[in-house]
């Protein structure tokens, strides 16, 4: 087999700064809007007393979820010895720690009180999935830095399995974590069930992949790097593997729902009669992230063509961002459930919701937050692979699997 | 050479000034207590005034936990009490909010360059605090409700 | 320059110590008698787990349109100080201001039979939003009161995601007005405390409940739940009586009758 050679992203300075300007201009932007909404409270926000996690909980949960699921890539190669994978493996540490730095920072500057991040981070309670969380994060982050250091540093080539090993397994706990901040919520219908981990862990597969294969894209493109027909095919299918293995725990996560006579009201709001978050749940999280994508992947022309693979990535990607919004945002505006066989007709002042859906209309500062972390984890990408040596040169089959591109000749 | 001299001489004279100008300011440093506040006409506070300086915040932060946690309320080291002894008046009797430019807090934590955030939540003038005081004394029941200090609070 | 001054600095720190004691040696016979602590009230006697605060609703004596309690507990707790931010929507301000009790009517789905009642925190034994503070910041007293450590509280808002009954509210906007027994600011999270700044000084009483008997209606009982003679076991033994969610277990310090 061929050494693989890394090299600098070798894109035109031009190009390079144009990108980096306008992710600074982003991620500025993002930084003005929780300085507005810190200044002035989160009344100028979408979220009120009934949706208190909005807009940049989406993006947060989003981003972090799909950091654990880059570093898929990584975990093939090293821990099931898929030797295609290796050359993949560099980009999949980088992406995995930008995406997890860039959701963190919109979880942070969306606390009420993010000056007391210290507090946070010395003040523990651990019977808190959260507190867990804020451990598993930042192992998280460290792990796989050393992981990338036995990649990169020839003496820690031996490491590397154990490391990448280890990683496997926190990530697998890190989306667990993220998915349990939700599922053992007993106060709320939508969530209070346990398949919520399971379902953020392959959620986490496809939308780090679909993120990663877009990053790959992009960057082989900008400096005219060549990725074999084999490696793309290697690729989606790995995506529609993960695409399906979604919309197969999102059925169970409904039939789970349905079978409880108690929560047939949450499914129909979700499934039937919820409005925006029927909407996007069918349009969204079924149909754009889920048979549209499997479409093109399993389309006998299409999946040759790396621009439908890359147009499948993307929609698995907004999808996701759906598929988000109606966890975390269609599952609070869904009222609690206290009186079984009563109706609400009163709750409060005449504002104040119970027994009813809650209105939330995401604000634009929130929205630019969330864009900021997104530009944030693109930054990291952009500046790690231009400085130290994350891309391979080439993805060629020969290059990558000699054996590959025997049997195909 | 002669350089040299002129130079330390102008050293010397410098830091003369500067010592003379950090006496005068060191004068005006204890000159925070508002002269309307109450605690203008008591000769301490809870503690040694100089030991208040340094370790005022310790003391309410200890209280502070006691007060949260422990329900200990209207004790010798509680922020309450500071407000309430330290706020300053305008001619018309009035509050002044002790963290306004020039009072108590403020006037030495500008100084000191020190943030200050207790007043984020807790009341920069003493308002609604008789609960502790007068009308708790009235409310209370008449058996196992603890002996109270009759006091002269605001409102 | 900082070493010519250091000296001059440690000075007037020596100086004013020594000022400092002399003035308290000179005045110590008078100070015992003037000191601010002999002013301020004698401190309480804090808290214990002898007992656990709880209340009774009886949505039987609830009346229909009476707000006496929620008037109370805004005045109490200086909710009512609470300003709406220029430009923030009427109806979402009412959603995202603080509310600590709210009337709540209910219609049975089968029977058409209306029953009102008063929700606040139900200061659960088993509590979700404690369990879920990543600070420790939530957390229940020794005498089984729910509250929030405001000096802790990140404003993540984890708490309100899981509290079944809507209990908690986050503070949205600056607050300028607040009470000096009623510490309220910017980005924390906060629900009903039983009123513990009553409990805290000897006065066992709750404004919601002090409201209710002064409109008649007595519907709400407060009392201690671990003193079998007391008011509100009294009132719990006469009445059949369950808690809101009963399901989830959470043994509520609140407890309902007639619903």
């Amino acid at each position: 087999m061929k050494r693989i050679v890394y090299r600098e992203w070798l894109v035109e300075p031009q190009r390079y700064w144009g990108l980096l300007a306008m992710l600074a201009g982003v991620i500025a932007v993002g930084g003005l809007s929780a300085l507005y909404m810190e200044h002035e409270g989160h009344w100028v926000t979408g979220m009120t007393n009934s949706v208190v996690w909005g807009t940049p909980h989406v993006f947060a949960v989003f981003l972090i979820i799909a950091a654990s699921g880059a570093l898929n890539v990584a975990s093939i190669g090293t821990v099931f010895d898929k030797t295609a994978y290796k050359p993949l493996a560099r980009l999949s540490g980088l992406l995995a720690v930008a995406l997890l730095v860039g959701g963190l920072l919109v979880l942070v500057l969306d606390l009420g009180r993010p000056d007391r991040l210290l507090v946070a981070m010395t003040t523990y309670n651990f019977s808190s999935i959260f507190a867990w969380n804020i451990f598993l994060y930042s192992g998280f982050a460290a792990i796989v830095i050393g992981y990338l250091w036995t990649m990169a540093e020839r003496k820690g080539n031996h490491l590397q399995k154990p490391v990448g090993t280890f990683a496997f397994l926190w990530r697998l706990a890190l989306t667990t974590g993220t998915g349990s901040i939700f599922g053992f919520l007993v106060g709320r219908e939508a969530y209070d069930t346990a398949i919520l981990a399971p379902l953020f862990v392959v959620m986490s597969f496809a939308y780090g992949l679909a993120i990663y294969m877009l990053v790959l894209f992009y960057a082989f493109d900008a400096d005219g790097r060549p990725i074999g027909p084999a490696m793309l095919k290697r690729l989606k299918n790995l995506l529609g593997l993960f695409v399906a293995a979604v919309l197969y725990f999102t059925l169970v996560y409904h039939l789970t729902k349905l079978y409880g006579a108690k929560n047939s009201d949450i499914e129909a709001f979700l499934l039937i009669n919820g409005g925006l978050y029927t909407a996007l749940f069918w349009v969204g999280w079924v149909l754009i992230g889920g048979l549209i994508p499997l479409g093109i992947i399993y389309h006998p022309e299409l999946n040759k063509q790396r621009d439908w693979i890359a147009t499948a990535s993307a929609l698995v990607v907004a999808g996701g961002l759906a598929a988000m919004y109606v966890i975390i945002i269609g599952s609070q505006a869904y009222p609690q459930e206290m009186f079984p066989g009563h109706s609400v007709i009163q709750f409060g002042a005449p504002g104040d919701v119970g027994g009813r859906v809650a209105p939330y209309s995401p604000s634009f500062p929130e929205l630019l937050l969330g864009l900021g972390g997104v530009g944030v984890a693109l930054l990291i990408t952009a500046v790690g692979i231009r400085v130290l040596q994350f891309l391979p040169e080439s993805l060629a089959d020969r290059d990558v699997d000699p054996h590959a591109s025997a049997r195909h000749a | 050479m002669a350089e040299v001299l002129s130079k330390g001489v102008l050293l010397a004279f410098l830091s003369v000034a500067l010592g003379l100008s950090a006496m005068a300011k060191a004068e005006g440093v204890g000159d925070f207590v508002q002269p309307s506040s109450k605690a203008a006409s008591v000769e301490n506070c809870v503690e040694p005034t100089e030991y208040m300086r340094r370790n005022h915040f310790e003391l309410i932060r200890h209280q502070r936990d006691e007060t949260v946690y422990g329900g200990i309320r209207g004790a010798k080291h509680s922020l309450s009490g500071c407000v309430s002894c330290h706020v300053g008046y305008d001619s018309q009797g009035t509050p002044l909010e002790i963290d306004a430019e020039g009072q108590f807090c403020s006037s030495c934590h500008d100084y000191a360059a020190v943030e200050m955030n207790c007043f984020d939540c807790h009341a920069t003038v003493p308002k609604g605090e008789a609960w502790n005081h007068e009308v708790a004394a009235v409310h209370a029941h008449p058996t196992g409700a603890a002996p109270l200090a009759a006091t002269s609070a605001e409102r | 320059m900082k070493n010519e001054s250091e000296p001059t600095n440690q000075g007037r720190r020596d100086f004013l110590g020594a000022a400092a004691g002399l003035t308290a040696a000179a005045v110590a016979p008078g100070m015992m008698l003037h000191t601010v602590d002999s002013e301020a009230a004698a401190p309480t006697g804090g808290v214990s787990d002898a007992h656990r605060w709880g209340l009774l609703v009886d949505t039987s004596k609830c009346a229909d349109g009476c707000t006496a309690c929620v008037d109370a507990c805004d005045q109490e707790n200086g909710l009512n100080l609470q300003s709406q931010p220029l430009g923030d929507d009427e109806l979402k301000w009412q959603n995202q201001r603080a509310t600590w009790i709210r009337k709540v009517k209910l219609q049975d789905n089968l029977t058409g039979q209306v029953t009102n009642l008063p929700l606040m925190c139900q200061h659960c034994e088993h509590p979700p939003c404690v369990d879920v503070c990543p600070t420790g910041a939530s957390f229940k007293r020794a005498d089984g009161i729910v509250m929030v450590d405001r000096h802790t509280c990140i404003g993540c808002r984890y708490c309100m995601m899981a509290c079944p009954y809507k209990a908690r509210s986050f503070i949205h906007e600056q607050v300028d007005q607040k009470l000096t027994r009623a510490p309220r600011g910017k980005g924390c999270v906060e629900s009903c405390n039983l009123c513990a700044h009553r409990l805290d000084t000897g006065d066992i009483s709750t404004a919601c409940a002090d409201a209710c008997s002064a409109e008649g209606h007595q519907a709400l009982v407060f009392g201690d739940l671990k003193d079998p003679t007391g008011p509100l076991r009294q009132a719990l033994a006469k009445k059949p009586n369950r808690q809101i969610r009963q399901d989830l277990g959470l043994n509520t310090g609140v407890r309902y009758a007639g619903i």
